[in-house]
């Protein structure tokens, strides 16, 4: 609800030319561009699901259940019905909204930790629906023998197949496109009720909004994103497996989106290049490597409550 | 026709009857006052009222419809709007930012995913409008959470007005305040009620805003109503005395 202020708009502009040159010059610190597409699905998530999380103040975690639905969806759409990324994409990402739909009415009159309890309780049940259909899913070996394919957009073929490159940026343009979705409802009179609904509940409903209506709304936008963060992720590792679905999944996007900052837009994003990149250096080094993101994710909320990007955001201001 | 009719209303928790047979009726127009000693049943007749609680007998009707089932957000439409014995408002937001919301609410905005420049407009006058009448219009962009007490109420009860209601339920909202805040938010109902012609029901305790502001007054005591009529009656009554006056007094 913040004003467009000058500052703001020169922060968005730096991060949107990082992410616009990040095939350049992310290999020259090191890296390789698969780990930036991962920084960005797994970010797309995290900002996903702090729409309902930070905006809504509804804490779920369950999340991964309509990631893997994603995961899935493009995974068998390109296995068993035709060999196209972008229906599997459309596929894989009205599955998991649906999903969200059907599910929402039975879950939104709860709140707090018992919310939480019944989110995962329906995320566990499609990990085991997962895990035990091995004539379909693969079961615990995953979803294999497929791969994404390219991108035939009429007028030109984008090689997202080989080219890791040209995944990149598609993954980048249909991040811009679920951030500017979000980005614009939240400063719509509808975003604002979500606010009002976390700032103070009981007021809100006093104010003549229909509170569960309107956290059913958020829980299908968080998790329809979500659930097209799953299929990017599946079309990067051209391969989707169980634990996609499973529960400790759905607390690896809430840490990211407390690690970076629940209560900015930017936030969990740095939460995810952070958990991205602490995996992939330490998981080369320690079998290990959760212990010590542990230990950093208690620091972090220890001491910047507010996450790594409102810490940050302090220090700029005073 | 009545505003408010409220009929043989009773609250009961477990075998405790917090309200027990209450009625009352509202005149449009019509300041009442609901005063009675602690526990006397005020909030919890406020909260049936404003459907925070649902009755166990009896039933409500405003406007002539019985809405004694109607749902608190749909009561809200239909012109009843409330602020709470403990301030509610939205903390971490600015005084133009709780106003805001609400006005857009009245406008019939609260899922539209986008706002015409008209629209617009026609909100940021409306916000300054209320942030005028409440005397907020130079704390506009503080933090509700870091005002005084006394504004965070004066944003309440604007807040309770975007709405538009036709009947307002105010719960003490002169609780917990200094003498010149007491001032200040009795002069501001004072001026809804007087200028706006609202008609507004609002439980006390502060005996000098009671008698200076109702019409007419309803005494609570052991959630019974005990006595009803305009101040100077209730001033005389010997039964009030005893169970009320009398005993902050003593």
């Amino acid at each position: 609800m913040n004003g467009l202020d000058v500052n703001k708009q020169a922060a968005n502009v730096v991060v949107w030319l990082l992410l616009l040159a990040m095939p350049y010059w992310l290999p020259a610190v090191g890296g390789y561009i698969e780990l930036g597409s991962r920084v960005i699905v797994l970010g797309l998530a995290a900002m996903a699901l702090n729409f309902l999380l930070g905006y809504t103040g509804v804490l779920s975690f369950g999340h991964a259940a309509y990631f893997g639905l994603g995961a899935y969806g493009v995974g068998m759409m390109i296995r068993y019905v035709a060999p196209s990324t972008g229906l599997g994409i459309l596929v894989g990402t009205l599955t998991g909204t649906i999903a969200a739909a059907i599910i929402g009415p039975m879950i939104i009159r709860l709140r707090g930790v018992y919310f939480a309890m019944v989110t995962i309780a329906f995320g566990q049940v499609f990990y085991f629906i997962a895990f035990r259909w091995n004539s379909v899913t693969g079961g615990d070996d995953g979803l294999t023998g497929w791969t994404r394919k390219a991108l035939h957009l009429g007028f030109a073929t984008v090689d997202i197949q080989s080219n890791p490159n040209a995944f990149y940026y598609l993954v980048l343009v249909l991040f811009a496109l679920a951030l500017g979705v979000m980005a614009w409802l939240l400063r719509s009179p509808f975003g604002r009720t979500l606010i009002a609904i976390r700032e103070n509940e009981r007021r809100a409903r006093f104010l003549g909004i229909p509170v569960d209506q309107h956290i059913w709304l958020s829980w299908v936008i968080s998790c329809g994103l979500v659930s097209l963060a799953g299929t990017l992720y599946a079309l990067l590792n051209n391969f989707v497996d169980p634990r996609a679905l499973y529960w400790t999944q759905s607390g690896d996007f809430v840490i990211m989106a407390v690690l970076g900052g629940m209560r900015s837009f930017w936030g969990p994003l740095i939460g995810a290049a952070i958990y991205v990149v602490l995996q992939d250096y330490l998981s080369s080094q320690t079998a290990n490597w959760m212990s010590f993101i542990g230990l950093f994710f208690v620091l972090v909320v220890l001491f910047f409550p507010r996450g790594v990007l409102g810490f940050i955001r302090r220090k700029v201001t005073s | 026709m009545s505003l408010l009719k409220v009929e043989n209303v009773s609250k009961h928790f477990g075998s405790l009857v917090a309200v027990d047979s209450v009625s009352m009726t509202v005149e449009p127009g019509e300041l009442r006052a609901v005063i009675g000693p602690n526990g006397a049943g005020k909030t919890t007749f406020f909260n049936l009222i404003s459907g925070f609680l649902t009755q166990t007998t009896g039933r409500i009707l405003f406007e002539g419809e019985d809405i004694s089932s109607v749902l608190p957000a749909q009561r809200v439409w239909r012109g009843i709007s409330r602020t709470f014995q403990i301030t509610e408002v939205f903390p971490e937001l600015s005084v133009r930012e709780n106003l805001r919301i609400p006005v857009e609410v009245a406008g019939g905005y609260r899922l539209s995913p986008w706002l015409s420049r008209d629209a617009d407009a026609e909100i940021r006058a409306r916000v300054t409008e209320l942030m005028d009448m409440g005397g907020l219009a130079d704390k506009a962009d503080r933090l509700v959470g870091e005002l005084a007490h006394g504004d965070q109420r004066a944003t309440e009860i604007m807040m309770a007005l975007a709405l538009k209601p036709r009947l307002l339920l105010l719960d003490e909202p002169t609780a917990g305040m200094g003498d010149q805040e007491t001032y200040d938010i009795t002069q501001l109902i004072r001026k809804l009620h007087r200028d706006q012609k609202l008609s507004i029901v609002l439980i006390e305790h502060d005996m000098r805003v009671v008698f200076h502001l109702a019409d007419r007054i309803m005494v609570l005591a052991e959630g019974k109503m005990l006595a009803e009529g305009t101040p100077k009656e209730i001033a005389a009554n010997e039964a009030v005395q005893a169970a009320y006056l009398g005993k902050t007094a003593a």
